[in-house]
């Protein structure tokens, strides 16, 4: 491509490095609240809270120890009696004047996250798989209809949806269940795996098939054969966008689990120390929380667009 | 129990079997009598109706039964009272209340800024990274982290951030203006609050219209600029009359998915402000929320969603209408 130095087809050094500048700059300015995270999860409580803010501070493990145990408050006497601490966490808890009571409920609330997010993805992408191989491939009637129709099931506030699932699930026993939440998410992600799917099938040709189906094979044969393996980018795509819905939805589970099957965002923000939150835990807890989402984020960058516009925009 | 079940099943056949019968009309001939094991039209149906079934009974289902309940007097405390049809009354009363036109305004107001702030920054921001710099790639991938995150874990960490004491929001205002970080409180303050809630909502979704923008920019193809440097346009008139028409219909599908997801604003609202100071921050999805669960008047808050979800709705569909206008220009 040649043009002139000042053409806008090749922007010239000086606006590229103005562009650069500008932007490098909001991407700091966007990561200092995360970054605010993990160094507060490394805080001692006091250092958490002081005035003003420490930017520097002794490292402590104190927010991740509070984020998985309780404990409760004993005398000094009690505390020397007990012999030598077992673990780290059991010596920061005694410079506090606590023992560990037992473990929290940050463990099995994450647990839980893991087994609903992967559960209902799994269904989510394997019913949009199949739908979505259906009006890609077969005259479905109506089907711009039926498409629309599934999409329009994301208008709805989750708090709407939520007043009749909530009766529905307190008459099926499903309510604080993890199969509840699973049935759930799926039909909330199955919207999103059908368009994107759809879009992803699309792109792989017929010949491919119909060169099969020629060669002997039967038309499920062909899909399973030919199609799939084909689908794998885009499956794999989808799945990391049902997943991540899943991991960080609130509005449902703060609604209908209060429990066995809660997952880790309600629970987050009820992380309390002595005398209001507990800074450093709800901290840790985010981080660690936060983790897989920012190895999704990188793993994900080619598809974003496509997830994020349900499969509307392509690049 | 078994009543309702019997009920979704049969809602589910017979809307299978007309699926069926329809695609076998419609798979041509030849290509259905051509293959062995299943033919195509099983094999359609087959593969359509899970999705559209587990649709109709957790989203449909629960629809149809909203809209029968906004016309009963039902309270979800009270399961086994006898239920009342009170005609339209609750539709009467929710479109009577001025808490209910309060909440609408109120996300109308959000809705509205957040949009603007968005798509200008958002906009600015595709608009410099389409310059291509070197290392461009990784900075975005750097930017679009925030709106992967839990909007509820992250609107109660910001509930930290806003702290007036330790929190490092007053203090960076207070190091770029002056102003003593102890001197203002942005989520106690009525003045404050919900600029507290727009400036969380921008940092966690700008990305998002930006991303959307940089595909408009980058769609935009090379020799129509090339051909305006023929013309001598300058710089300005290439952006008002190339680049911004061009990127016009992407920026307006990105406000769209914006729009729909902030009308429906909850969980950040909730974890930051709770609606509160008063309710200057309630949004409809809290009010929703605080006249089902709270005040537990099941029949009311159904009408009110139903109002929500048709608004939402209309509004959607005259928007996309205009979508494709302007795609077809």
């Amino acid at each position: 491509m040649s043009s002139t130095a000042h053409s806008v087809v090749e922007p010239s050094v000086t606006s590229k490095r103005i562009a650069a500048t500008i932007v490098v700059a909001y991407a700091v300015i966007t990561m200092i609240p995360l970054i605010w995270i993990v160094l507060t999860s490394f805080k001692s409580p006091p250092d958490s809270i002081s005035y003003p803010p420490k930017i520097v501070f002794q490292p402590t493990l104190e927010g991740y120890c509070n984020l998985f145990t309780t404990r409760t408050r004993q005398t000094a006497e009690y505390i020397t009696s007990l012999g030598a601490p077992t673990s780290t966490c059991d010596e920061i808890t005694r410079s506090r004047n606590m023992v560990i009571a037992g473990p929290s409920n940050y463990w099995p609330r994450f647990q839980n996250s893991l087994v609903i997010a992967f559960g209902s993805t799994f269904l989510a992408v394997s019913l949009g798989t199949l739908a979505a191989y259906g009006f890609s491939r077969f005259k479905v009637p109506l089907a711009e209809d039926l498409l629309f129709f599934i999409l329009s099931t994301r208008m709805m506030p989750p708090i709407a949806v939520a007043i009749p699932i909530y009766l529905m699930y307190r008459q099926l026993g499903l309510s604080d269940t993890a199969l509840g939440m699973i049935l759930l998410y799926t039909a909330v992600n199955v919207s999103l795996a059908v368009w994107l799917l759809k879009g992803f099938i699309d792109e792989i040709p017929r010949e491919y098939e119909e060169a099969a189906m020629i060669d002997g094979y039967t038309r499920m044969q062909a899909f399973f054969k030919v199609v799939l393996p084909q689908a794998t980018t885009g499956i794999a795509a989808t799945a990391i966008f049902c997943l991540i819905f899943a991991w960080n939805e609130y509005a449902f589970a703060v609604l209908l689990t209060s429990g066995a099957a809660q997952t880790a965002p309600p629970f987050i923000p009820t992380i309390i120390g002595e005398g209001g939150q507990d800074w450093p835990a709800v901290a840790a807890g985010t981080t660690i929380f936060v983790v897989p989402i920012l190895v999704f984020t990188i793993l994900l960058r080619k598809q974003l667009l496509r997830g994020i516009t349900f499969g509307a925009v392509r690049k | 129990m078994r009543r309702f079940k019997t009920q979704v099943k049969s809602v589910t056949d017979t809307s299978s079997t007309i699926l069926g019968e329809a695609v076998a009309r419609a798979t041509p001939a030849p290509i259905a009598s051509r293959i062995r094991g299943l033919s195509d039209r099983s094999m359609a149906w087959l593969f359509i109706t899970p999705a559209i079934a587990l649709l109709l009974a957790v989203n449909i289902f629960p629809l149809i039964w909203a809209i029968y309940l906004s016309f009963t007097n039902f309270r979800a405390n009270r399961p086994n009272a006898a239920l009342e049809s009170v005609g339209l009354s609750n539709y009467n009363r929710v479109l009577n209340d001025p808490n209910i036109w309060q909440a609408m305004q109120t996300t109308a107001h959000f809705v509205f800024w957040t949009i603007l702030l968005q798509t200008l920054i958002g906009f600015s921001l595709a608009y410099l990274i389409d310059r291509k710099f070197r290392g461009h790639a990784f900075w975005t991938t750097i930017i679009l982290v925030p709106m992967m995150l839990s909007p509820a874990v992250v609107g109660n960490f910001w509930r930290f951030l806003y702290q007036p004491q330790i929190g490092l929001f007053n203090h960076i205002v207070s190091f770029l203006t002056g102003i003593p970080p102890s001197s203002f409180e942005m989520l106690g303050s009525v003045r404050l609050s919900p600029w507290a809630i727009i400036i969380v909502d921008t940092w966690m979704w700008t990305p998002y219209v930006m991303l959307i923008c940089l595909a408009g920019l980058r769609s935009i193809p090379d020799y129509i600029y090339e051909a305006a440097e023929v013309d001598r346009a300058s710089l300005w008139r290439q952006f008002w009359s190339i680049t911004l028409p061009m990127a016009l219909p992407f920026i307006m599908l990105a406000v769209l998915f914006r729009g729909i997801e902030n009308f429906k604003m909850f969980d950040m609202v909730t974890l930051l402000t709770g609606g509160g100071p008063g309710s200057t921050t309630e949004v409809a999805s809290i009010t929703l929320k605080r006249e089902a669960f709270e005040s537990w008047r099941t029949g009311r808050a159904s009408a009110f969603a139903i109002i929500l979800f048709v608004a939402v709705f209309g509004l959607a569909n005259i928007y996309v209408k205009a979508l494709n206008k302007v795609k077809q220009r």
